[in-house]
């Protein structure tokens, strides 16, 4: 296989992402308006509560939105990736999955590709989230918009490569509400989106260690400090681990041919 | 190619030459007894100065070499040299002095009882106590126009601005305003005095000419009960563009344009904000924020706040000297 090879099936995996996600646009706008209410109308509630102690990566005092912003920044690429990847596995998409498993390159390449693929989507609607938060006076320095680039897309691959593992091993798991209660909600509720780690504490030591447990706790946070140009390398690194860790048991794990349609079509890729 | 090397040469001589002496802001931390020193290019603390008790009001000579220290329950006023940062001398100032004003002659300083009733007037240079004036209960907030003209002292009971005459040191004219007047700045100019008033949560403007109040403003801080919101430090940039009042345990400072009167915007600081300064240049704006003890940085041309900073406990007064 030869670069070029490579590259050409990534150009191409990209782009048929893109399509997808032109002719669901009504899907892309959607999926915004669940951070925005959360960043307009949950926020504004909670303005007054936060003001009492600045936390790194911030020098001063935030209001709640400024606070949250972040971890809707993640929210954003967890219900995405969550879809994604689901999708990937059951959805009718399935007929395209299966040619692009036939792909003579190697099967995690293609996955990781994907996985990618579906966070350039998902970065996509983070940009112009931030950009709505700019017009309700969340202003991260300019250079923070690129800074936070990295921590964005390895987040998406962190919680696409997730998504692949829960798709491919629970087979229970297949409606969307089940992994929304069981995966989505925990995840987000129980990490440091909505509040500080301290204030978890404050509240119940149990919290927080479940909050420090939670890779999705570390991805915000990387999110948080990129976005503020400051270096956080405990959240960077273990967003890097688990990530990394996560993808290799989800390509290793991927069966296509355990899923309904496809076990009557012989085995892919 | 000589002429630029002797150009850079002559670059570096004047830069050893001249050490880029950093402007200091000092914070006076009212229950540390200790003033806090903040490098004004690093924004960081770089030295803390025990001083004497419950350090509150504090100002600088008109030739920034002395800073005068309202130490309130020694019941004096001491001098740091800023030289040396020491302590060189103590001034009588009545019972618990607060709040002081410097007239622009370096030599007058009038001093707020609160306990007393009176503003006590001493002459710097021999220490002399030139005259100590009757005004209403519990006296505060005191100031004194540029042009000299007018002392300004607010008495927090009587919610009155007591307006001295500076030649006859007798008070010509009381002006009532909301209630628990604390502040009172004037414009550059000396045309304009603008008044806060804690429990009413105005601030007055008033027009020194004609000693008439021209204008009330009234504050609203999203999110924020309104009992909360409570004026006390007020300052105004040179250019009589922007005045920015402190609002207290709102947390909050007030950006109003100086000649529309109009509220441009609230700025979220540390809590409990009481005094501000501006930076010689007036590029940035520092407040006091008791109760967190800390220092907040606002950026004037971006009407941000851009950091804050860690000081001792229940910082009351700043000031930045060049």
């Amino acid at each position: 296989m030869t670069l070029a090879q490579y590259w050409h099936c990534f150009v191409g995996i990209q782009v048929r992402e893109w399509l997808r996600f032109w002719q669901q646009r009504t899907r892309f706008f959607s999926a915004l308006v669940r951070p925005l209410l959360w960043l307009v109308v949950f926020a504004a509630g909670f303005r007054a509560v936060l003001g009492v102690s600045i936390i790194p990566p911030y020098d001063t005092y935030i209001t709640y939105e400024t606070y949250i912003a972040p971890g809707l920044c993640g929210m954003i690429i967890l219900f995405n990736s969550m879809q994604g990847a689901l999708s990937m596995v059951y959805d009718r998409e399935l007929g395209s999955m299966r040619v692009l498993l036939m792909s003579p390159l190697p099967r995690p390449f293609l996955l990781v590709t994907k996985l990618l693929a579906m966070g350039m989507v998902s970065m996509a609607q983070v940009y112009l989230f931030l950009l709505i938060a700019r017009l309700l006076d969340v202003e991260p320095p300019d250079w923070g918009y690129l800074a936070v680039l990295p921590a964005l897309l390895l987040t998406s691959l962190m919680l696409g490569a997730l998504g692949l593992l829960i798709a491919t091993w629970i087979k229970q798991l297949e409606n969307f509400a089940g992994v929304m209660n069981f995966v989505i909600f925990p995840m987000f509720f129980l990490s440091s989106a909505l509040y500080p780690l301290w204030r978890m504490k404050e509240a119940s030591p149990w919290l927080y260690w479940i909050c420090q447990f939670n890779p999705f706790t570390h991805a915000v946070e990387a999110i948080r400090f990129a976005l503020y140009l400051q270096w956080n390398p405990q959240a960077f690194g273990i967003t890097v681990l688990v990530a990394v860790v996560l993808a290799v048991l989800a390509t290793a794990g991927f069966r296509p041919q355990r899923t309904r349609i496809l076990s009557s079509g012989g085995k892919a890729g | 190619m000589k002429s630029l090397l002797k150009q850079i040469s002559l670059a570096a001589m004047v830069g050893l030459s001249t050490p880029a002496l950093a402007s200091l802001a000092y914070v006076s931390n009212e229950k540390d007894d200790t003033l806090s020193v903040i490098d004004m290019e690093t924004l960081e603390v770089v030295e803390t100065i025990d001083v004497g008790q419950r350090p509150r009001g504090i100002l600088l000579s008109k030739d920034y070499t002395r800073l005068y220290i309202c130490a309130s329950d020694d019941d004096t006023v001491q001098v740091l040299d800023l030289a040396t940062r020491k302590i060189v001398d103590t001034l009588p100032s009545g019972e618990d002095p607060e709040q002081f004003a410097l007239h622009p002659n370096n030599r007058h300083l009038y001093i707020a009882n609160e306990d007393d009733a009176i503003v006590t007037v001493v002459d710097v240079n021999t220490k002399d106590v030139l005259a100590q004036i009757d005004v209403g209960i519990e006296p505060e907030g005191m100031a004194v126009s540029p042009d000299g003209k007018w002392a300004v002292n607010t008495s927090e009971t009587t919610s009155m601005l007591h307006w001295i005459n500076t030649e006859t040191f007798e008070i010509e004219k009381n002006i009532v305003v909301g209630q628990r007047p604390r502040h009172v700045e004037f414009s550059r100019d000396s045309k304009i005095a603008w008044a806060s008033a804690e429990i009413g949560g105005t601030v007055h403007v008033i027009d020194v000419d004609s000693l008439e109040e021209i204008r009330k403003l009234e504050f609203r801080v999203k999110g924020v009960n309104q009992d909360r919101v409570q004026p006390v430090g007020i300052e105004l940039t040179s250019d009589g563009r922007y005045a920015f009042v402190a609002l207290g345990p709102s947390n909050h400072v007030a950006v109003v344009d100086a000649k529309t009167y109009e509220v441009l915007d609230y700025l979220l600081v540390g809590s409990r904000v009481w005094q501000l300064d501006l930076s010689q240049d007036e590029s940035l704006l520092l407040t006091t924020n008791g109760v967190s003890g800390d220092v907040s940085v606002i950026d004037v041309a971006d009407l941000k706040v851009t950091k804050s900073i860690k000081v001792g406990r229940y910082p009351w007064g700043v000031v930045i000297a060049p």
